[in-house]
Parts: C-alpha cells; sequence; structure tokens
C-alpha cells in the first residue's frame, strides 16, 4: 500500500502536463483502496495535479456519489436508478454499465475528509469558465482561509473580469493572508479588508487573530470585530422579532381554527389538535401520490394538499358535531370528556393505519433553505409559514364578515332563539361552523407538517398553546387571537435567551394566569348582548 | 328431591370447573412465559412498538427451535401505555397474575425506575434494552443498552480525536438522561482540559419544536474561530424540527457537526436526511454492519414484520443479545427459577450483531463495541470509527467524584450493586 503511494507521488514527475491521463486516472481509481485514514493522502495526491477534470469525481466523493465496482476495484460516478447503479466513466461522465446495489461499494468519507474536498475543490475551480462556480470557489476559501490557495488565487485575481467575483476572490486572498506567513503590514491591511467587507462571517477569522502574538494585528482585529458587533446589535434585535413573529404564527394558526370551534361557538373541543393532525397526514398522503406517480409535481403538492387537507378534516368536524356535540350544548364538561374522547380514538386510528412512527413529509424546494435581509437571517419555511398564518386569517376574517354564512354565523351565536325566529336553521350553521373550524385546523396542519414531527402524537403538542393563545386573546374575537399569538410568540422568544427554553414557557403560562385574573374575558373582551348569554 | 338434584347439579358443575382449572394449569406447565412490557399507546409507543415486534420475533425463532427446556415460549404482552405509574402496575401483572419467567421492557429511565421497587419485591428478572444514564445497578435489573462510557464518553473521544473540536455545546431534553449524561460529559471534558467558557449547556422542554433562538445561539457560539461541536442528548420527537433548523440555517455537518445519542435508524426514517449527511451518532450497533449475523437479522425482521422499508436500530440488538443471553442462562441453569438464572447469567457470552461476542458482566451491564456513524442519504449510517475491542459496561462513573469510588458486583460473596470501596460497605441494596 505504501508502495503503491510513493508510487502515485511519482507518477505526475513521469507524466508532465495535460497529458498525464493515466496518472490521474489512476489517482483516482486509488481511492478504492486503503483505510478511511489513508484517504487524506489520496485526495493530495489528486489535487496535486491541479486537473479541473478531476473536480466531478471529487464532488461525487464529497457528495456520496461515487462507488467503486467491487470486481476490479475502477472508481466510477453512481447515479442511483431503482435499486440499480448507473455508473459512469469519472472523468468524461460517459455511461458505462448499470450494475446491481451489491457490485458497488461507496466510496466512504468523513466530515474531515469533506472539508478538505471543498477547499480542494475550492481551488480547482477558481479557473472555472462559469462565473457562478468561481464566485462558490472563492466564497469557500474566504471561509475556510486555506493558504495553499494563495497562489491560484493571485493568478484567478489578475485574469478576472466580472467585478463581483473580483471582490470575492480579493476578501478570500485576504482570508488566506491572515493565515499566511506574510509581512505584519499585509496583513494588518488584509484584517481591514475583512473587517470591512467580509461581515458576520468574518467574526471567526478575526477571533482567531485577537490573541496574535503581533500586537498590531490583534489590535486591528479586535477593532474590526468590535465594529462588526456594534452593527450587528440592532440586527439582532431584529432577529429575536423575527423568530417571535414566527413562533406567534404557529401558534396563530394552531389557534386560529379553536378560535371559531372554542371562540365563537364556545365548545370545548380536545380534538382540535387531532384535526390538525389529519391535515398534517392528509399531506403525507399526497407526497405519497405524488412521489409514487408523478414525481415532477412534487413541489405544488403543499399546494395539493391545502383543498384535500380542508375537506379532511373539515368533514370529520362534521361528523363530530353532528353524531356527539349537538347533544351536549350547553353541558361543557361532558363535551370536553366526549372530545378528549373522540382525540384518543383518532390517534390510535392513526397509529393503526400508519404506523406509530413518524413519517417523511419532504419540504418543497422553494421552502427550503433561507434568505439574508441585512443582517437577518429568514428562513424560507418559517418565511411561508408567516405569510400562510396571515393569507388563512384574512380569508377567515372575509369569510365571518363578508359573507352570507358568515352572518349567520355570527347572528346565531349573539342571539340562538332570535336567529331562529328569524329563519336561521340553527343546527345546520353550527355543523357548518364546526366543520369551518376543523378545516382550518386541516390546513394549519399542512404548514405544519413543514416543521414539526408528523406523528400521531402531533395534535397534542398544540393543544395547549391553542386554548392559551385563545383564552389569552379572548374568547370570540380573532383580532384577539392574531394579537395574542404574536404576544405570545415574541414575549416568548425575548424570554428565551436568559430564562431558557423550559423557564420562559413557565413564565409566559404564569403570566397568563395572572392575567386572567385581572381581564377574565381576555385582550379583547366581546361586548353587549352576547356576554350576558 | 328438588334439594338433591340441586346438589347433584352443582356438584357436576363443580367437577367440570375443577377439571378445566386443572387442564389449563396442566397446559400452562408445558409453557414458559415471558413478559413484554413496552409502551404500545401513548408518546413513546413511536419507539417502544417496535422493540415489542422484535420481542415477538425472538420468541417465535426460539419456539421453531424447539422452545426452552423442551417446552414451548409464550409471550404476554401488556401495554403500559406511555404513564410512568402504569409501568410499575402492569409489571406486577406480569409477576403475580402471568408468573412470567422473564420480563423485556422499558424505554424511558423514568419508566424504569418506577418499576424497580416491583422488580424487587417480586423477585423478577428485567432485561432493560436502551442507552442510559448509568448510576444504577440492581440485582434484578439486567442493563443490554449502553451505559455512559458505552456511548457517551467514546464519542466525545471521537470527536476530540479525528474533528479537534474544541468548543462544546451539551443540548439535551430537560429529564434525568441528558442530564446525568451532561453532568458527566462536563467532568470528562474538564478533565481533557476544556475550560468553563468553552462549554455551553442547553436543555428545552420534551417535544421542543421551536429551535430558531438555540439553533441561533449555537451558531454564534460556533463563530468563534474555534473549532465547535454539539453533543445531543435531545430526545424522540424534538430531534426532527431541530435537525430541519440546523439544515434551514444553513449549518452543515462539515461546520458544526452534531453528535447524537438518541438519533438511530428508527428516528431518520420520519426525516427528509439530505441536509443532514455527516452528522454522528454514537451507537452499538448500527443497521450497515456488515455481518452475516446482522443480515439474517435484518432479512429475518423485514420478513417477520412483513415491510422491507422497515429499518433495525441498536434497543433492538440489544433485546437480541439480552434474550439470548437469557436463553443460555436458563439452559444452563435447567431451571427458569429467578435466584438460579440471576446467579448462573453472568459470564453468558452470545454472538452480537457486530461479529463479535458480548458477556453479562458481574455489575449486570454487558459488553459492546462502540461505533461511531455518520448519517447518509439514504437515512442510514456510514460507520466512520469503532473501538478496537468490546467496551465493558460501567454502572458507576469514573468521572463524577461521588460515583468513582462505588463499585458494583453481583457475584457471591460481595453481592452488592454500590459497594464503596473506600470505606468497605455496601451502600445498600441496589439503586
Amino acid at each position: 500500500m505504501k508502495r503503491f503511494i510513493a508510487a502515485l507521488f511519482i507518477l505526475p514527475m513521469l507524466f508532465s502536463g495535460a497529458g498525464a491521463d493515466d496518472g490521474l486516472i489512476e489517482r483516482i481509481d486509488a481511492l478504492a483502496t486503503g483505510k478511511l485514514k489513508d484517504r487524506a493522502a489520496q485526495i493530495e495526491a489528486i489535487s496535486e495535479t491541479g486537473d479541473a477534470r478531476a473536480v466531478p469525481a471529487l464532488q461525487a466523493l464529497r457528495d456520496g456519489s461515487l462507488y467503486f465496482r467491487k470486481s476490479d476495484k475502477k472508481v466510477f460516478l453512481a447515479e442511483k436508478s431503482g435499486s440499480d447503479f448507473v455508473l459512469k466513466d469519472p472523468l468524461t461522465a460517459a455511461e458505462v454499465e448499470t450494475l446491481s446495489k451489491s457490485a458497488v461499494r461507496k466510496v466512504k468519507v468523513n466530515n474531515r475528509l469533506r472539508r478538505q474536498l471543498t477547499a480542494v475543490i475550492g481551488s480547482m475551480t477558481l479557473e472555472s469558465p462559469d462565473p457562478g462556480t468561481r464566485l462558490a470557489a472563492a466564497r469557500t476559501i474566504f471561509k475556510t482561509g486555506d493558504v495553499s490557495a494563495l497562489e491560484a488565487l493571485e493568478a484567478a485575481i489578475r485574469t478576472e473580469q466580472n467585478a463581483d467575483v473580483l471582490a470575492a476572490m480579493e476578501l478570500a486572498r485576504a482570508s488566506a493572508l491572515l493565515k499566511s506567513d506574510a509581512e505584519t503590514f499585509e496583513k494588518v491591511k488584509a484584517v481591514e479588508l475583512v473587517g470591512t467587507r467580509g461581515g458576520r462571517d468574518a467574526v471567526p477569522l478575526l477571533k482567531e487573530l485577537e490573541s496574535s502574538q503581533d500586537e498590531s494585528i490583534a489590535q486591528a482585529a479586535g477593532k474590526q470585530i468590535a465594529q462588526i458587533e456594534k452593527a450587528q446589535v440592532l440586527w439582532n434585535s431584529a432577529q429575536t422579532v423575527w423568530y417571535g413573529i414566527s413562533l406567534g404564527s404557529v401558534l396563530l394558526l394552531a389557534a386560529i381554527g379553536l378560535a371559531v370551534t372554542f371562540g365563537v361557538m364556545g365548545v370545548i373541543n380536545m380534538a382540535h389538535g387531532e384535526m390538525v393532525m389529519l391535515g398534517a397526514y392528509t399531506t403525507f398522503v399526497v407526497q405519497e401520490v405524488i412521489r409514487g406517480s408523478f414525481p415532477g409535481l412534487f413541489d405544488y403538492s403543499l399546494l395539493m394538499a391545502l383543498p384535500l387537507a380542508f375537506l379532511v378534516a373539515g368533514a370529520c368536524g362534521f361528523a363530530m358535531e353532528r353524531g356527539i356535540i349537538r347533544f351536549l350544548y350547553g353541558r361543557p364538561l361532558e363535551t370536553l370528556l366526549a372530545t378528549w374522547g373522540v382525540s384518543l380514538i383518532l390517534q390510535q386510528a392513526i397509529r393503526t393505519i400508519f404506523g406509530p412512527t413518524n413519517r417523511e413529509v419532504g419540504n418543497p424546494s422553494w421552502m427550503s433553505g433561507a434568505y439574508e435581509l441585512g443582517g437577518l437571517t429568514l428562513t424560507a419555511n418559517r418565511l411561508w409559514i408567516v405569510v400562510f398564518a396571515l393569507i388563512v386569517f384574512a380569508a377567515l376574517f372575509l369569510v365571518l364578515k363578508r359573507t352570507g354564512f358568515g352572518l349567520q354565523m355570527r347572528a346565531v351565536t349573539q342571539n340562538r332563539k332570535m336567529a331562529s325566529s328569524m329563519g336561521i336553521r340553527t343546527p345546520w350553521v353550527d355543523a357548518l361552523t364546526f366543520a369551518l373550524g376543523s378545516g382550518i385546523a386541516g390546513i394549519a396542519g399542512v404548514a405544519l407538517s413543514q416543521i414539526a414531527n408528523v406523528s400521531p402524537n402531533l395534535g397534542q403538542s398544540y393543544i395547549i398553546d391553542s386554548f392559551m393563545v385563545v383564552v389569552f386573546g379572548g374568547v370570540g374575537n380573532l383580532w384577539g387571537t392574531l394579537v395574542g399569538a404574536m404576544t405570545l410568540g415574541i414575549a416568548n422568544k425575548f424570554l428565551e435567551p436568559y430564562a431558557g427554553a423550559v423557564l420562559a414557557k413557565i413564565l409566559i403560562l404564569v403570566f397568563i394566569i395572572l392575567f386572567i385574573q385581572k381581564r377574565p374575558r381576555g385582550l379583547f373582551a366581546l361586548k353587549g348582548r352576547a356576554v350576558e348569554a | 328431591m328438588s334439594t338433591l338434584k340441586n346438589r347433584i347439579r352443582s356438584f357436576g358443575m363443580a367437577t367440570i370447573v375443577a377439571a378445566t382449572t386443572a387442564s389449563s394449569a396442566a397446559w400452562a406447565e408445558d409453557t414458559i412465559k415471558v413478559g413484554i412490557l413496552h409502551s404500545l399507546s401513548g408518546t413513546m409507543a413511536i419507539s417502544e412498538t417496535t422493540l415489542k415486534d422484535v420481542m415477538l420475533m425472538l420468541i417465535e425463532e426460539q419456539n421453531e427451535k424447539g422452545g426452552l427446556l423442551g417446552k414451548q415460549l409464550e409471550a404476554v404482552v401488556v401495554d403500559p401505555a406511555s404513564d410512568w405509574p402504569l409501568f410499575a402496575e402492569k409489571a406486577r401483572e406480569l409477576l403475580e397474575v402471568h408468573e412470567v419467567a422473564a420480563v423485556f421492557g422499558n424505554w424511558t429511565s423514568v419508566s424504569r425506575k418506577s418499576v424497580l421497587p416491583v422488580f424487587d419485591e417480586l423477585n423478577g428478572i428485567l432485561f432493560y434494552p436502551v442507552q442510559y444514564e448509568g448510576e444504577e445497578s440492581q440485582r434484578n435489573v439486567f442493563y443490554t443498552g449502553a451505559a455512559p462510557n458505552q456511548q457517551a464518553i467514546p464519542a466525545v473521544d471521537y470527536l476530540l480525536e479525528n474533528e479537534e473540536v474544541e468548543r462544546w455545546v451539551l443540548a439535551g431534553t430537560d429529564y434525568v438522561y441528558p442530564r446525568t449524561t451532561n453532568k458527566i460529559l462536563e467532568a470528562y471534558l474538564k478533565s481533557k482540559g476544556v475550560s468553563d467558557e468553552d462549554i455551553m449547556i442547553n436543555y428545552t422542554p420534551f417535544g421542543h419544536s421551536d429551535w430558531q433562538t438555540i439553533v441561533a445561539d449555537i451558531k454564534a457560539f460556533g463563530s468563534e474561530g474555534k473549532k465547535t461541536a454539539v453533543v445531543s442528548t435531545i430526545n424522540g420527537d424534538a430531534n426532527v424540527p431541530f435537525y430541519k433548523e440546523l439544515g434551514n440555517q444553513g449549518i452543515s455537518a462539515t461546520d458544526i457537526p452534531v453528535v447524537a445519542f438518541s438519533v438511530g435508524e428508527e428516528e431518520l426514517a420520519g426525516l427528509d436526511t439530505a441536509p443532514l449527511v455527516g452528522h454522528l451518532a454514537a451507537w452499538n450497533y448500527f443497521q450497515s454492519v456488515d455481518t452475516p449475523e446482522n443480515e439474517a437479522f435484518i432479512e429475518a425482521w423485514k420478513a417477520f414484520i412483513g415491510d422491507e422499508d422497515r429499518v433495525t436500530n441498536d434497543p433492538m440488538e440489544a433485546h437480541y443479545i439480552g434474550f439470548n443471553m437469557w436463553v443460555k442462562a436458563v439452559e444452563k441453569a435447567g431451571t427458569t427459577d429467578v435466584d438460579t438464572v440471576i446467579d448462573e447469567i453472568i459470564g453468558v457470552a452470545v454472538p452480537n450483531l457486530s461479529g463479535g461476542y458480548s458477556a453479562m458482566m458481574p455489575n449486570h451491564h454487558i459488553t459492546k463495541p462502540v461505533l461511531i456513524g455518520e448519517i447518509q442519504e439514504d437515512g442510514q449510517f456510514d460507520i466512520v470509527d469503532q473501538t478496537d475491542g468490546l467496551v465493558a459496561g460501567d454502572a458507576w462513573s469514573d468521572y463524577l467524584p461521588d460515583s468513582a469510588k462505588l463499585i458494583s458486583d453481583w457475584r457471591k460473596p460481595l453481592e452488592c450493586g454500590n459497594f464503596n470501596v473506600e470505606t468497605q460497605t455496601c451502600g445498600g441494596k441496589g439503586s
């Protein structure tokens, strides 16, 4: 083995220049041999060629799609198709053959090798014709501060035309300079460049220099860090507010259906969480069908799941109202117990049908990743959930205020007898209102499936929070639910850094108890005749 | 006359009743009952149902091989419904009503603590298959899961050596296992020269789902220019949103690796693992272990459960080892008598699924290899490191000053679970 590696190091001396085809392919094939700890040297040997044709193989190695054939230990780029693997030539990417899973084996890597590979690929793609690739390469070097890339960077800076890429490369060069043995004045200049242009990502690089032997470097680094952190303070509070809004929107989604069934109708519905769960499982089923039959439509799976979840949960709510709750109006304790029983039945039914384990609901591509907005990081799934929560709120608000059904609903809540004598079929309105509340819980489940576990216990984790929001906001008032959810979310997030997640939750609960003592009807109390009823 | 008739009738009834009781008793003589005490409903059903199934499979396999001591094994399944006090009641039911020869069960530490007095009082045998916080050794309990020195410590060693980690986040769910494990790890890290300011400890409630602030904190903690890693004792359901948030905030395993002690194949099954590639887990078994024993086990499991997509995990292997150990001890003793089996099982060695033999130690813990795996895109683990030999489970941690001087040895004449080597006294039976 040792001799083999030694031979590899001699090879480039034998074949120099671009004609060294055999050397490169042999170096790549060497990856199939030896143990995990030998791999760093093997990657080093490949990068020494500086041959850009090796990049696809290195990328595949990093991403875990580099395989070798067990029979002759030749290395290939592999693509999974069904249970088989399509093997492609590591240099030309030409298809070679298709083999079964048992005939190939993956070339293993670990985190340390992935870091090495990222750095190596970065310095090898600096000359790539695609500006996007060059930009990514420069950013990688900036983060790793790879000294060995310095030469390649300087060569690339001389020929670079694109202004954005050039700026990124200069920043990367500064970062690499910091770790090199360059002159002090050069390093101080680099510190300033990294500090002023690097933003938050520069902090780790500068922190390392703060304890530097050279005083002027340490001072410069300290000054830059202080400046970055000063600029960051305001952004940090903004970030906390954002986290609060995001948590608040989750609470709002969970509670808004309950605001209808409990808030408007006064039914203590313990099975509310299970309606959310039904919505999440509907999403799972929709995604399964899409995965099986129309994989191209995966990005639209949530949009398709929305109406279905509304119908499934709504129908379930309708059946519940007609079958159980209508016999129990005016008897809150019995309603509580009966709906709690229903929630257990639904949980166990889901457990029997789908199994007790979590189900995977995928994120469509537009809900993955994060956006940078100044010093803020907005994760895509949270952003969409905030938007979605507000849309649902607005839609429900319009239904209640602007439609005939909403008018009837409000009439029945405010004065049942009068509404009935005006010709409104109150039992029918009751059933539809309950179905509406449940349906909204269902579509909340579609959104929550993106951030929570889809398991039979999903609903339980939201039921307490939902009641808290509705009671705090004021029973029977949608605005109260909105303001209540946002207040609790933001308060929780501001408390969390100081008190820890466990204590923050307790403090919020204590606060609500005290608040309800003072204002038993919540933030926005309903006034008028309904109160006395 | 009528009274006589009645008497005859009642006599006849009595005989029939007596006969049925006798025959059912005689029938019961032909089987050995094995109790299975795992939650099939409630929060823990997600993890424990699988263990019930694997026990049924092992019992079925044993019966096909001709049973035990010439008798068939009979599984008695009860459902403690993730309710800790109910665990004690159900354990009592298994031992008193069903008179089972051994019980396999429990997942959470709190449920184990709740059944301990029952097993002590009624003198039963419990095999406990889950990694736990240690600091316990009971005469009636056999711990086939990992003690902290068989999971947490080797994982931290791996990060120290291979990833050269200097700053540590110890994140856990707020209950006894993470708190004790983190206490041990904190002491261990400090013994390795890690300073206070380089350790961040964070606890979250059960089922915590909003990880934005904490992940942002971890990110900030990790951007101080020193290599940072997260040691996660986050339990169960809270893991999925935690990993999702890590992925969304763009923290990859190459930046800040997370090593988890409660995340196995089963937990990953509910997750899109692509953003998690490279995060680590430490266990004594992975489904990806490449041995003929494991291959046979996976095949048998998939056939038994009738689902090609079901995965195997570490607590399942622990039951596999524990059950085989019990079978071997019973065969050796020639009886299922509890006291005899408790004496005979010490020293019994059975094959584990990673190609070696696990043995029962005098402290009622077993020897196991420790494996470090990296999460792959297919939801499986790539084994990146493995201890050279087997690691013996240590009931009392060497890194906690109060526990360091305690040893456990259930062989005669010591027969003590917490013998203090300094004072030369046994601190009481068990606990």
